[in-house]
């Protein structure tokens, strides 16, 4: 119990940090398109970390089932709203910063 | 008729496990949702029994999926410590890459799992031809390296 304890507060923990790291990114990175990568971190394994924890808090039991679901759920529909973001955001000629390749978009 | 077996196995089971509840009312209701449900989605025609169900595609992604989820954990490890370098990379990179996949399905496997890997998030998927944004070089080297590409399309079935 004691080590289920305590790799249940190291994910909690760690999955915090990455989603606090996940938002400093989206202050810091300078555009659209970038931010969206940091707001990756809270999508993919800041989310999951932190469902991983709580089921092992939780056990053996429907409410693991149900944060499993909840993780499936983040994994499909996070690409997807990622994608729909940064597509409307290209189709509107929103400029990337500093990009370099095959940008028609650069100034 | 048997086909359409497996699609009404899978609700039934998402609903019993998602309530747990076994009182005859709510079980009635459930059995009702689910009835709901599939009816709504048999009028909807390409969504059920549209394509047979590939159950060699659920084998074979028990090999993808935890290369995959490596790749997740080692991408984010990675945009997680450059954020937090003092100054920012300038690199960000529009590139363009090619689904080798043969199915449309294939196809979004393979888009999908480049905007689930942080640093890479594919823009558009026309026909073949992606357009991804990576948020620096070694992300978009890892793109057009072309590893994934390729055990999409094992996953795919192409051997």
């Amino acid at each position: 119990m004691m080590i289920l304890d305590a790799l249940s507060w190291f994910l909690l923990v760690g999955g915090a940090v990455l989603c606090v790291i996940g938002g400093l990114g989206l202050l810091r990175l300078p555009d659209v398109y970038t931010r969206a990568h940091a707001a990756g971190i809270n999508d993919t394994l800041g989310a999951w970390a932190i469902l991983l924890g709580l089921m092992l808090q939780a056990g053996l039991g429907l409410v693991t089932i149900k944060l499993a679901m909840i993780g499936l759920f983040i994994a499909l529909v996070g690409p997807v709203s990622s994608h729909a973001l940064l597509k409307a955001a290209y189709a509107h000629d929103v400029r990337a910063r500093a990009s370099e390749e095959e940008d028609p978009h650069v100034d | 008729m048997l086909r359409l077996l497996p699609p009404m196995l899978v609700l039934v089971l998402a609903w019993a496990l998602w309530s747990g509840h076994g009182e005859p009312l709510i079980v009635a209701f459930g059995a009702f949702s689910c009835l709901a449900v599939f009816g709504i989605s048999l009028r909807m025609d390409r969504v059920i029994g549209a394509e047979p169900l590939d159950y060699g595609l659920a084998v074979r992604s028990l090999v993808y999926l935890p290369w995959l989820l490596l790749e997740i954990v080692k991408a984010n490890l990675a945009i997680a410590g450059l954020i937090l370098q003092s100054k920012l990379p300038d690199s960000s990179h529009l590139i363009r890459a090619k689904a080798g996949q043969s199915t449309e399905l294939g196809r979004v496997i393979y888009a999908n799992s480049i905007t689930l890997t942080p640093g890479t998030i594919t823009l558009d998927l026309r026909g073949e031809d992606l357009l991804v944004h990576a948020l620096t070089k070694a992300a978009a080297e890892g793109v057009q390296g072309g590893e994934m590409d390729r055990r999409v399309s094992r996953l795919e079935g192409q051997g």
